[in-house]
């Protein structure tokens, strides 16, 4: 019978770029300054590192295929390194790796990095990622914008809202993103915003406006876990456990079958409710402290909030609009700034939705410091509305 | 009894009025002020030749036995493959039998009468009983020359056969001239055209007056027998003039649609017969001679069967779906010749993995999906494994057709990030009535008329022109339909 993941591996270390357009790096220099800071922040020798996971999406733009940058680059003494990819869940996918192995009383100690290079393809926005063969010939040319814009859509219709009210709700959450980015010295965009000027902002795609859309930026982040008893032998006192890893992948029924309204995210709906179950969460609205979730899109931010059973079915706008989720409320949302402004460097995102977790369980977060925080979710989703890969994890103080 | 058993007409709904041409041009073409009047029909930037030819012959399959069809003959001038017959993906995308002869017509603007003929031939000759035949044309011209404004886009399609007919062929008569009124080298993109006064003079007004009497001499007619006599021309003054000669009235004529959308090339003929045919009763007796490098004459008796005919487009309901065309300079960018920037975005170019089209041509070019024989269910695409969570079926799924099914929008975006000629890019999730749902490019929309719940019907269109390896991409594309 399994028993979950449930304090069975403890944080130790964790490290993470400046986020943004780094013109002076590349994905090497990325993952140097990460890792560095994360083997200071552990207190071990790099020896000591058994088995690591590096996460990379989109190797054409990037690193390349394998997992052979992360190795070359820190010249890791022919140890095992795994490429992971799952989209934007590449990150907490490659941290899953090294937590089972841990777990699995495999290795000790294991590193989990995700890095990507975006700024070097010319353009604006992400390239696109292909979905095979036949997509190639049928899929519309859709770019990220474009396919989480119809979740608006299918949000508003499904519960009767104008695209006024939706809108007015995703300009808060932007609006407060920015915000908090403001606080947070390594983000990529740290100028608050307006909810006026995101509404009159530059149409990207209907009804997503440019302040809607998350950054585009570079940026790596790395952790080392090991197991509790470890931790402890290495002095770590207030040392963090990893208390849920959930994972949730489309099954084809949302774009193939008949019973999705391109209303809400039905993987997300269901890994929430596994890791919940996990942790041993019972009622996620009054147990979860903070959280930082995948907000590549205001709207994707919105619809999050009820997928992972905080807020009520058609009811995120009105939490949104009471200041639930602002940096003072009840369950303070980006406290860093999000995807929306610390960046979404693909790859290295999971990790460093962990890493602000991390800082606020232990009490270093500084200005944007969340009081007595005890349990941190972070939610990834990779692909669009209608097939995704979802992620949840919960992070939290090893005494809770 | 051999003749018509159906037709359908393809006139795509962009009209570019010629004094908007005119207005963009005037500083460079003065002259062109004489012939700015009426509109020419224009392809969205995702039509060419051969989607409008199969668009025209859906139009014509309607409520008509499609698995009869024997042969499918495509006529134009401007087929987008020089070798990979264009027939055949027109076929594919019909899903037609695969026991079907397919063939291009070419090389002449009587190409889609000559094509009427060999299909006749070969009905006469029983050894096919039923045959489309497809002619479809999008010829192009300078910027500020009258050809610009002369030319429209446009298809036509009849389906030939014995039974049912609408009307009977009662004879036929060609003659052929290698009259170089214009020609295009095989590698241009442009007509070279001699001297208008010429060609009217010449061509026109001596060529189709010769097949016509001709035709008539044969078979012992006078041209009063007719009820309709239809011939295309679109110098008005000739078209009048070549009735005088042959001795038909003014109303006995046909009109050559030049106000309504221009001359659509070898779908010309074509269309404007179908266009009376729109209007013919039973017994009436109707004329059709075509013009290119000679002509091509018949002779029809419509039947009782043709107030039968299901409901369709035709080239009347066509020429009614009009939507204004607004800028000039749109139109030039729809066919390429604007150079407008799309950025580094658009730079990235794949090749198309012909296996694959090869391996999934039914769902790629038909539109073909599956339905689960063990729950019913309609999936697209068709795959080894049912999709309905209570089911998944494992190989138990037969071919279902989607093209002709309406659907509604489930959800849309109109995106300006994404690389397009016409943006924004409007895409969405569209459910089929009946079960089944996927992911399109929207077509022919504006996207602040768009509701979730509209009522979408599929078209055949091109998805993209791989320049570097002249590949055409085609797919299907949700059209969404007016709130009635």
């Amino acid at each position: 019978m399994a028993t979950g993941i449930k304090d069975k591996v403890a944080i130790i270390g964790m490290g993470c770029t400046k986020f943004g357009e780094r013109w002076d790096v590349g994905a090497e220099e990325l993952i140097v300054e990460a890792f560095q800071e994360c083997i200071e922040d552990a207190g071990i020798d790099r020896n000591e590192i058994q088995a690591a996971w590096q996460g990379t999406c989109i190797d054409e733009v990037n690193v390349g295929k394998s997992a052979l940058a992360l190795a070359l680059t820190l010249h890791l003494p022919y140890i095992p390194v795994t490429r992971t990819e799952n989209f934007c869940a590449t990150g907490t996918e490659a941290f899953r790796g090294a937590v089972y192995a841990v777990a699995s009383g495999a290795y000790d100690i294991c590193l989990a990095l995700g890095v990507e290079k975006l700024k070097d393809t010319g353009y604006g926005g992400l390239p696109s990622i292909g979905g095979g063969s036949l997509a190639f010939f049928t899929m519309p040319n859709m770019t990220a914008p474009g396919g989480f814009a119809m979740l608006a859509q299918g949000y508003a219709a499904k519960h009767g809202l104008s695209m006024d009210e939706v809108k007015k709700a995703m300009a808060h959450i932007s609006a407060k993103s920015h915000y908090n980015g403001s606080l947070s010295p390594k983000a990529h965009l740290q100028r608050p915003v307006s909810e006026d000027q995101i509404l009159n902002s530059p149409m990207i795609a209907y009804p997503l406006g440019l302040y809607d859309c998350c950054g585009v930026s570079d940026g790596a982040a790395a952790a080392i876990v090991t197991t509790p008893e470890i931790a402890r032998s290495l002095g770590k006192k207030d040392y963090v456990t990893v208390k849920a890893l959930q994972i949730a992948i489309s099954s084809g029924e949302e774009l193939q079958y008949d019973n999705w309204d391109f209303d809400h995210f039905v993987t997300t709906s269901k890994a929430s409710s596994l890791a919940y179950k996990e942790a041993g969460v019972n009622n996620p609205r009054e147990e979860i402290s903070m959280m930082e979730v995948h907000d590549c899109f205001s709207i994707t931010e919105l619809v999050t909030y009820e997928d992972l059973h905080i807020s009520e079915r058609g009811k995120a706008p009105k939490d949104v609009m009471e200041g639930f989720y602002d940096i003072n409320g009840k369950i303070p949302c980006q406290p860093d700034g999000g995807l929306k402004c610390f960046g979404h460097p693909i790859g290295a995102s999971g990790i460093r939705m962990l890493y602000e977790m991390y800082l606020q369980l232990l009490g270093r977060a500084g200005k944007r410091q969340v009081q007595n925080p005890k349990l941190g979710l972070t939610h990834n989703l990779g692909g669009f509305p209608f097939m995704n890969i979802n992620s949840v994890a919960i992070i939290g103080r090893h005494d809770v | 009894m051999i003749g018509i058993v159906s037709y359908g007409g393809y006139v795509p709904r962009l009209r570019l009025p010629r004094m908007t041409m005119f207005q963009s041009m005037a500083w460079f073409a003065p002259a062109t002020i004489a012939v700015a009047q009426g509109e020419r029909s224009v392809c969205n930037w995702d039509e060419d030749a051969l989607s409008m030819g199969v668009e025209a012959a859906r139009d014509c399959l309607k409520g008509a036995d499609k698995a009869g069809v024997d042969a499918l003959l495509l006529a134009s001038t401007t087929l987008p493959y020089a070798d990979r017959q264009n027939a055949g993906i027109a076929s594919t995308a019909l899903n037609l039998k695969n026991e079907v002869l397919t063939a291009d017509f070419t090389g002449s603007l009587k190409a889609g009468t000559t094509a009427m003929i060999s299909a006749f031939e070969s009905l006469q000759a029983g050894n096919k009983n039923s045959i489309l035949v497809v002619a479809s044309d999008k010829r192009e011209a300078k910027a500020g020359y009258f050809y610009e404004m002369w030319f429209g886009d446009g298809a036509a399609s009849l389906l030939l056969g014995k039974e049912g007919v609408i009307a009977e062929l009662k004879g036929f008569h060609s003659v052929s001239y290698d009259f170089p009124d214009h020609y295009r080298d095989a590698a241009k993109k442009y007509d070279y055209i001699w001297e208008e006064r010429w060609i009217r003079d010449e061509g026109y007004v001596k060529i189709l007056p010769e097949a016509i009497n001709g035709l008539l001499s044969k078979y012992s007619l006078s041209i009063g027998d007719f009820s309709k006599v239809v011939y295309p021309c679109f110098f008005s003054r000739e078209h009048a003039a070549i009735a005088k000669k042959i001795g038909a009235s003014p109303q006995m004529v046909q009109d050559n649609m030049h106000e309504a959308c221009g001359e659509m090339g070898t779908a010309h003929p074509l269309a404007m017969f179908i266009h009376a045919l729109e209007d013919a009763k039973p017994g009436d007796k109707l004329l059709l001679a075509s013009f290119g490098q000679g002509s091509d004459a018949f002779w029809f008796e419509v039947t009782e069967n043709i107030a039968k005919l299901p409901a369709r487009n035709g080239i009347k309901g066509h020429l009614a779906k009009r939507k204004e065309m607004e800028s000039y300079t749109k139109f030039c960018q729809f066919r390429d010749r604007l150079g407008a920037d799309t950025g580094i975005r658009a730079e990235v170019s794949a090749q198309s993995p012909l296996s694959v089209l090869w391996r999934k041509r039914k769902a790629i070019l038909g539109l073909v999906g599956g339905r689960c024989k063990v729950c019913g269910t309609p999936q697209f695409p068709k795959t080894d494994v049912c999709v309905k969570p209570e089911c998944h079926a494992v190989y138990e799924q037969e071919d279902y057709e989607f093209s002709e099914r309406k659907a509604k929008i489930i959800s849309f975006t109109g995106d300006l990030l994404a690389v397009s000629i016409d943006p924004p890019a409007i895409y969405g999730m569209v459910q089929f009535d009946g079960g089944g749902r996927t992911l399109l490019d929207f077509t022919d929309c504006e996207l602040e008329k768009l509701e979730v719940g509209q009522t979408v019907e599929m078209s055949f269109r091109k998805r993209w022109y791989d320049k570097e390896r002249g590949f055409h991409g085609y797919f299907w594309k949700a059209v969404p339909q007016e709130k009635a």
